[in-house]
C-alpha cells in the first residue's frame, strides 16, 4: 500500500500494470495450491472409473454413491467417528479456554510470590518437545486404567497443558489497561469476580482464537488417538480414515475421497468463519 | 522474545496514584493467584514427573510388563550400532534440510508478492494459509498418496509432456520427495508471519534507498532482508523443530511401515515402532532423548549463528 502511494505519481501506468501482474501470479499460485483439494472434492462425486482418467474439476457424470457407501464402509457408520471426534473436540475447547485462561490471568494480572519463576517454567514447557514425555505419560495413563477411554485426550486440556494458549492469552491480557482491575477492586470485586466479569468479557477474541485452534488441531490429531484408542468403537475421524488404507487394494478411492471431504469440511468451515482471528493470531503470536 | 516479556512485567512502573503504602502492600500480593494456577499445577505433574522419569527410563530395559531394569549405557551403545536408526535420522534430516529452505523461500517470495499495493489481500492470505491448517491431516496425506500414485494426476500431467511415469509414492527414490512437496505446500503459515513483518518496514527506508538509486533487488537485499531477519530466524527455528518431529505423514503414507524400503521411516516413526510396536520402552525413551539433544543442538547453532546475519534494531 505504502509503496504504491510512493510510486503512484511517478509512473502510474507501469505501477498499475505491475499490480495486475502480481494479481495474475497470485491467482495462478492460489489455483495450483487449491487444485488438489478441489480435485478431491470433485473425485468424491465422480464414478470410480472416471476418478483417475478424468483430471478435469467439473465431473462429466455425477455419482453421490461414494458418500452413501463410504458412510457405512467401516466397522461402524462414519457418523459415530464424527461424533467421537466432536465429543473430544468440545471437551478440549472447554478445557483449554478455562484452564489456560485462568493460568494466563494469574500470570498476567496477579502478583504473588514465585510468579516470575513459575512463568519461566511455563515458557520452558512451551519449548519442550512432546515426544520426550511420550513413554512415561503412556505408562501413567495405562496404570490409571485410562487406555481406551477419552481421558488421556481430554484431561490434559483441563490441566492447561498447552503452553501456547497460555502464552497467547497472557500477551492479550497484558494489553488490557491495569486501571480496569483497580476500578473493579474499588467496586468491591475480588480477583475471582474481576476475572469473570471484567477481564474475561474483554478476552473474547483471545478465547475465540484458542477455541478455533483447539478445534482444528484436535480434530486433525492423529498421534494421541492412535496411541490411546484401540477399540474401533472409540475411533476418531483420522483413525477411521486410515482404516480405508488397510482395506484391500485401495479400490475404493471414491469412498476415501468422500469421507476425506467430510472430515475436512468442519475444519475448512471453521477456518472460513474464524479466519480473521486465525490469521491475525498467527501473524502476532507465531502459532502455526 | 521470552526475555523481553519477562522484563516487561518486572519493569512495570508503580502506579503513583495507587492506594497508600500500607494498603498497597496488602493488595500487591494476591494469593488467589495460586488458585487460578491450580489446573496448571496439576498439568505440571503430568509434565515434570514424566520428563525426569523418561530420562531415567532411557537407561533401563523396560517392556511395560516387568519393572524397569537399570541397564546402564546399553541403550546408547545400541543406538550407536543401530543402522536402521541411523537411516531414520538420514530420512528426517533430508526431509528437514530440503523442505524447510524451500517452504521458507516460497513463504518469503509470496509475502513480498502480496505486500505491495494488492487488493483482496485477505482472500489471498487465507487461500495460501489454508493448506497449513490441514497439511498434516490424514485426509490430505491420503490425497497426496492418490495424486502421486501410479494412476495419479501427476502422472497424467507428466504423460502429456512425454515424461516416463511411475508410482512416485511407491518408489523408494521418490517417496520422500513426495512428502517434501506436501510440506512445501504448507508454506502459508510462515508466509502470514513474514507478511506481518513486511508491513512493519517503514516506507521512508525504501524512499531513501530509491533516491540513492537502489534497484528493487538491491532494496530487498539491503533494506527488507536485514529488517525482517529476526522473523526469518524465528520461522527457521520453528520450522526445523517442527519438521524434525514429523510422524503422521510417514505413518499414513506407508501404513506404519516407513516403506517403501524404509524411505519414509522418519525418526519419530521408528521411535513409535520401537516403543509401541515392540514395547521396548527403555530404548524408545533413549531415542526420544537423542532427538531432544539433536533439536536442542540445532536450535543452539541457530542462536549462535544469528549474530552473523540477524539484525536487531536496538
Amino acid at each position: 500500500m505504502r509503496t504504491d502511494e510512493r510510486s503512484a505519481p511517478a509512473r502510474k501506468g507501469s505501477s498499475s500494470r505491475r499490480v495486475f501482474l502480481r494479481h495474475v501470479v497470485a491467482c495462478v499460485l492460489g489455483i495450483v495450491l487449491l487444485y488438489p483439494l478441489l480435485w478431491m472434492l470433485s473425485s468424491s462425486v465422480k464414478p470410480d472409473r472416471l476418478i483417475f482418467s478424468d483430471t478435469g474439476l467439473w465431473p462429466s457424470e455425477f455419482d453421490f454413491s461414494h458418500y452413501v457407501d463410504g458412510w457405512v464402509a467401516l466397522d461402524f457408520p462414519f457418523g459415530l467417528y464424527m461424533m467421537n471426534s466432536l465429543i473430544i473436540v468440545v471437551l478440549s475447547i472447554i478445557g483449554n479456554v478455562l484452564s489456560c485462561g485462568m493460568a494466563a490471568f494469574a500470570f498476567s494480572r496477579l502478583r504473588f510470590p514465585g510468579r516470575r519463576a513459575l512463568f519461566a517454567v511455563m515458557l520452558g514447557t512451551l519449548m519442550l518437545p512432546a515426544h520426550v514425555l511420550l513413554v512415561p505419560q503412556y505408562v501413567i495413563f495405562s496404570n490409571l486404567g485410562w487406555l481406551n477411554t477419552y481421558l488421556p485426550l481430554v484431561v490434559p486440556a483441563f490441566l492447561a497443558s498447552n503452553a501456547f494458549f497460555i502464552f497467547l492469552m497472557v500477551q492479550f491480557m497484558r494489553a488490557l489497561p491495569k486501571e480496569l482491575d483497580d476500578a473493579a477492586r474499588i467496586d468491591g470485586c475480588g480477583s475471582y469476580r474481576t476475572f469473570l466479569y471484567v477481564v474475561s468479557p474483554l478476552c473474547v477474541p483471545a478465547f475465540a482464537t484458542t477455541a478455533i485452534f483447539t478445534f482444528i488441531w484436535t480434530w486433525n490429531e492423529f498421534f494421541s488417538p492412535l496411541l490411546y484408542l484401540t477399540d474401533p468403537e472409540l475411533y476418531t475421524v483420522p483413525l477411521a480414515l486410515r482404516q480405508f488404507m488397510n482395506a484391500e487394494g485401495l479400490s475404493s478411492w471414491g469412498q476415501i475421497f468422500a469421507m476425506s471431504t467430510l472430515s475436512l469440511a468442519p475444519v475448512v468451515g471453521f477456518f472460513i468463519a474464524g479466519q480473521k482471528y486465525l490469521v491475525d493470531g498467527i501473524a502476532t503470536t507465531g502459532i502455526k | 522474545m521470552t526475555t523481553s516479556t519477562l522484563e516487561r512485567t518486572s519493569r512495570r512502573p508503580q502506579d503513583p496514584q495507587g492506594p497508600p503504602a500500607g494498603q498497597r502492600r496488602r493488595t500487591r500480593q494476591d494469593w488467589s493467584g495460586y488458585v487460578f494456577l491450580l489446573p496448571w499445577f496439576g498439568g505440571m505433574l503430568f509434565t515434570v514427573v514424566p520428563f525426569l522419569w523418561s530420562l531415567y527410563l532411557a537407561f533401563t530395559d523396560y517392556n511395560l510388563l516387568n519393572p524397569p531394569e537399570f541397564s546402564g549405557l546399553d541403550n546408547i551403545e545400541r543406538m550407536i550400532a543401530d543402522s536402521t536408526l541411523h537411516h531414520s535420522l538420514v530420512v528426517t534430516f533430508t526431509y528437514t534440510f530440503v523442505s524447510v529452505p524451500l517452504s521458507l523461500a516460497a513463504a518469503l517470495a509470496v509475502a513480498v508478492l502480496l505486500n505491495k499495493g494488492m487488493g483482496g489481500l485477505r482472500i489471498y492470505r487465507s487461500v495460501f494459509y489454508l493448506p497449513s491448517l490441514i497439511g498434516s491431516s490424514v485426509a490430505v496425506v491420503m490425497l497426496w498418496r492418490a495424486i502421486f500414485g501410479a494412476n495419479g494426476i501427476v502422472n497424467d500431467v507428466l504423460e502429456r509432456f512425454g515424461v516416463q511415469t511411475q508410482s512416485w509414492i511407491g518408489s523408494p527414490d521418490t517417496a520422500l520427495g513426495v512428502l517434501i512437496s506436501l510440506n512445501v505446500w504448507t508454506f502459508g503459515a510462515p508466509m502470514v508471519i513474514f507478511l506481518a513483518a513486511l508491513r512493519q518496514v517503514p516506507a521512508a527506508y525504501y524512499e531513501a534507498a530509491a533516491l540513492d538509486g537502489a534497484s528493487r533487488w538491491r532494496q530487498f537485499r539491503s533494506v527488507t532482508m536485514p529488517l525482517i531477519s529476526p522473523v526469518i530466524f524465528f520461522n527457521l527455528v520453528l520450522a526445523i523443530i517442527g519438521s524434525m518431529q514429523t510422524f503422521t505423514q510417514g505413518y499414513v503414507v506407508s501404513n506404519g511401515t516407513g516403506g517403501p524400503s524404509d524411505s519414509t521411516l522418519f525418526y519419530n516413526l521408528y521411535l513409535y515402532q520401537q516403543g509401541f510396536g515392540n514395547f521396548d520402552m527403555g530404548y524408545a525413551s533413549a531415542m526420544a532423548w537423542l532427538l531432544l539433544v539433536i533439536i536442542a543442538a540445532f536450535t543452539a547453532v541457530n542462536f549462535l549463528a544469528q549474530k552473523y546475519w540477524v539484525h536487531y534494531e536496538n
